[in-house]
């Protein structure tokens, strides 16, 4: 039988290491070709990994607990009389720590991967909508977990102890050629120390920092306490700490500026009288053996049917064409105590209110259990942020790229209203849409909102 | 391919040169009876007699100009300067005439002409005969340059600038006559003019260096190739035109650069070609280029303070692991 190489998976486009959260076989048990070999972490979701190969689990290179840089082996699959000394060789002599299979293991791109993810079945949204972070993945950070491959650098589990070059308040000092490996990989160059003279952040800690994520991501500091709780100011002790990011705040951090910086965002905000939802939503509440609905489902629906009928606004820019979708992907953004996440409501368009509001339930609580599956955090063609139970106003949203939209939805608010009769009360919420300019225009946006609007406005619709 | 040394390359050059183009003709101090103060010239006025192997007194602006007016009615001078030093004298012609004919003629007249002679620090050779001339020159428009490092250079160097239409200043050294090396015995064998060499190829590092300071650097290579820096060495050959293609391709792979230049620093070359990788290659650097230079100073008689104005092979190596980051670095 041939021996079976099992590497860390590539569960995201965004991902470059993951971290073994435990492994569901010991050494010595026999696995069969789909077991579920080990939980893995990756910066948006647990993922269960199957093996691809039969036989026994000879060897466990990474221990539970541990992380490992995408293609790096973290275990082997053979027969028992099948030597593996030489497998297990080449990923560094096989010590399961995170320090010696990332700094030994060389990434098995030309491998056959021994486990992968659950694919998804039949045709995929997913597969069909290129991910702008596919820039950042490129040869750049290949080339740097190669390099650091060939120098038994040492992945560092903790914060550093030198301060990263901006720490003294002023502007990075960095070689041309180490900010251009950062814009490409990802990197971003105030958390990165510098190794140069004066602090100057040079080729090699860049390429450190691309190829060992896992140094941003220390144990995350104590648990915040509750905002309530009275804070009594204290005068000792020191001035500030350092929290090291978590690996999903570092996703984010790395995230956003992709999308708010070459993204040229414009705002649209409305206000919808939400009288008649609520009313419809009370009443569609009140009926035994139906979901609850949330004002959220309602939102979902609406724009999810006002889509259909503004594909300019379902859109997408790729940079020589514009790709209009003709279903209605709904991201939703989900907060978690560490960040956020936005999985995917697929066909959005194609469901009824009950449906929306089972999925969308689903969603949000596997969100918060870290179980969603890979699949179901890519592929949006446009997503909604709520903070309505924040008791907020109105707020404006960042674009996931590559949507070309996101609606920000506030609270429904009881204000004075202005009606025929005099000085009414009345529900009222605001909704803000960021647009991507190099796709649409202030005019389209604004349609599109007035028709959300319109269809809040006349809630019936949404039932029909 | 023959072993012979750099001076009689150069010697071999003339002689071919002279049977294929009876244009072709020697003028100088001491070039035909004396046959040349460092021996170029060897037997040269026995094989061409004394028309084409002229004897001239010590009068260097007068032969300069003779020359250049001998190339403005169809002949090709090779003019020998004892020591490029003395091309100082010779200023005037060459910089008001022969470099500017051909422009301010509207092209009427071309003026092939070599001026050719040794340059550059040697040993003990004081303040006045060691001067690196070639930053007189490359400055000028009209004039091309040529630095030749190795004995085959030498050779394919100065038959390609001897066949130029336009005036070379060919600058030897001291320091190299002696230099052995193979050699083309083909009589078409050229170098052509504004071609860079890559002497050694290494990967983290661009050392640009010609003549004397080429060996220099090859000595600090080694010697660093054992603390695991791969040390590539760019030879222009050319001054002027300039090489930069071959210097940035390099420069692009090992992403830092050191240049070396036995003259004084300010203005030199090393400041040109860190402008030109700076303007060219900027996102590929990963550290500033480096010079190793002379220092700003006349130089000193004494071997002591020679070798302190002038840059040595720990110089060089310390600059390399400098741009390099490399540990041990000052």
């Amino acid at each position: 039988m041939a021996v079976t190489k099992v590497v860390m998976p590539k569960l995201s486009e965004q991902m470059e290491a993951g971290k073994v959260i435990k492994w569901l076989k010991k050494e010595g048990d026999r696995v069969q070709s789909g077991d579920i070999l080990a939980e893995v972490e990756t910066d948006k979701a647990d993922v269960e990994m199957e093996a691809f190969g039969s036989g026994v689990l000879r060897k466990i290179l990474v221990t539970a607990g541990d992380k490992a840089p995408v293609g790096a082996l973290i275990g082997v699959i053979a027969e028992e009389g099948d030597d593996i000394n030489a497998v297990v060789a080449q990923a560094g002599g096989g010590a399961p720590s995170a320090a010696a299979s990332s700094a030994g293991a060389k990434p098995a791109m030309a491998d056959r991967p021994a486990a992968v993810p659950p694919q998804p079945k039949s045709e995929d949204h997913a597969e069909r909508t290129p991910s702008p972070s596919k820039g950042p993945e490129s040869p750049g950070i290949r080339r740097a977990q190669e390099t650091v491959a060939q120098q038994p650098v040492v992945t560092e589990m903790a914060p550093r102890p030198q301060a990263p070059a901006a720490a003294d308040g002023g502007r990075v000092k960095a070689s041309p050629l180490a900010r251009k490996i950062a814009a490409q990989s990802g990197v971003d160059l105030k958390l990165v120390h510098g190794s140069g003279p004066g602090g100057r952040i040079v080729r090699r800690d860049v390429e450190a920092a691309a190829a060992a994520p896992a140094a941003a991501a220390a144990p995350s500091a104590a648990a915040p306490s509750p905002a309530l709780r009275p804070v009594t100011p204290t005068v000792t002790g020191p001035e500030y700490e350092d929290v090291a990011l978590s690996t999903m705040r570092a996703a984010i951090a790395k995230r956003m500026p992709l999308s708010k910086a070459p993204v040229p965002h414009f705002y649209v905000t409305s206000e919808v009288a939400m009288d008649r939802a609520w009313e419809l939503r009370e009443e569609l509440n009140g009926l035994e053996g139906q979901p609850k609905i949330s004002v959220n489902d309602l939102v979902i629906r609406t724009c999810a049917l006002t889509l259909l009928h503004h594909p300019g606004v379902n859109a997408s820019f790729q940079g020589e064409s514009i790709r209009v979708f003709h279903r209605v992907h709904m991201g939703i953004a989900v907060a978690l105590e560490e960040g956020l996440i936005t999985p995917v409501l697929r066909d959005a368009h194609a469901k009824t209110l009950a449906q929306i509001a089972v999925e969308a339930r689903d969603l949000a609580e596997r969100a918060r259990q870290r179980k969603l599956r890979t699949q179901e955090l890519s592929g949006a063609t446009f997503s909604i942020s709520n903070l309505g139970m924040f008791d907020v106003r109105d707020f404006s949203a960042i674009i996931n790229p590559p949507e070309g939209a996101i609606l920000a939805v506030g609270s429904v608010r009881k204000v004075p209203v202005v009606t025929d009769e005099g000085l009414g009360v009345g529900r009222r919420m605001a909704m803000t849409i960021s647009c991507d300019h190099r796709v649409m225009d202030g005019a389209m946006g604004a349609r599109f909102l007035q028709d959300v609007k319109r269809l809040l406005e006349e809630p019936l619709r949404l039932l029909v | 391919m023959a072993v012979m040394t750099y001076r009689e390359a150069l010697n071999l050059a003339l002689r071919e040169e002279m049977r294929r183009d009876p244009d072709v003709f020697v003028i100088g101090e001491e070039v035909g009876l004396y046959e040349g103060a460092y021996k170029v010239t060897q037997g040269l006025l026995k094989e061409f007699g004394p028309k084409r192997i002229v004897d001239t007194p010590i009068a260097e602006s007068g032969f300069t100009g003779v020359g250049i007016g001998a190339a403005m009615v169809g002949l090709r001078p090779v003019v020998e300067m004892m020591t490029f030093n003395f091309a100082l004298l010779a200023l005037d012609q060459i910089v008001n005439s022969a470099a500017k004919l051909n422009y301010m003629s509207g092209g009427q007249y071309n003026v092939p002409i070599v001026i050719r002679g040794p340059g550059g620090p040697a040993h003990q050779l004081a303040a006045q005969h060691s001067q690196s001339m070639e930053v007189y020159f490359y400055h000028v428009p009209g004039l091309k340059v040529v630095r030749p490092s190795t004995p085959m250079d030498a050779k394919g160097l100065l038959k390609s600038a001897i066949r130029d239409d336009n005036p070379v200043i060919f600058i030897e050294s001291e320091t190299l006559y002696n230099v052995k090396g193979e050699v083309s015995e083909d009589p078409d064998f050229l170098v052509p003019l504004g071609q860079a060499a890559v002497r050694r190829e290494g990967t983290d590092v661009t050392v640009i260096a010609y003549m004397g300071m080429m060996y220099r650097a090859m000595e600090a290579a080694e010697e660093l190739a054992k603390d695991g820096i791969s040390v590539e060495i760019v030879d222009p050959r050319t001054l002027q035109p300039l090489d930069t293609e071959t210097i940035i391709r390099s420069v692009r792979k090992t992403h830092r650069a050191v240049v070396v230049e036995a003259g004084a620093g300010f203005a030199g070359m090393g400041s040109e070609i860190a402008t030109e990788i700076t303007e060219e290659a900027f996102d590929d650097l990963d550290a500033p280029v480096a010079r190793v230079t002379g220092a700003q100073a006349p130089m000193p008689y004494a071997r002591s303070l020679e070798r302190l104005k002038t840059p040595t092979k720990e110089k060089i190596a310390d600059a390399i692991r400098q741009v390099c980051y490399a540990n041990g670095s000052r």
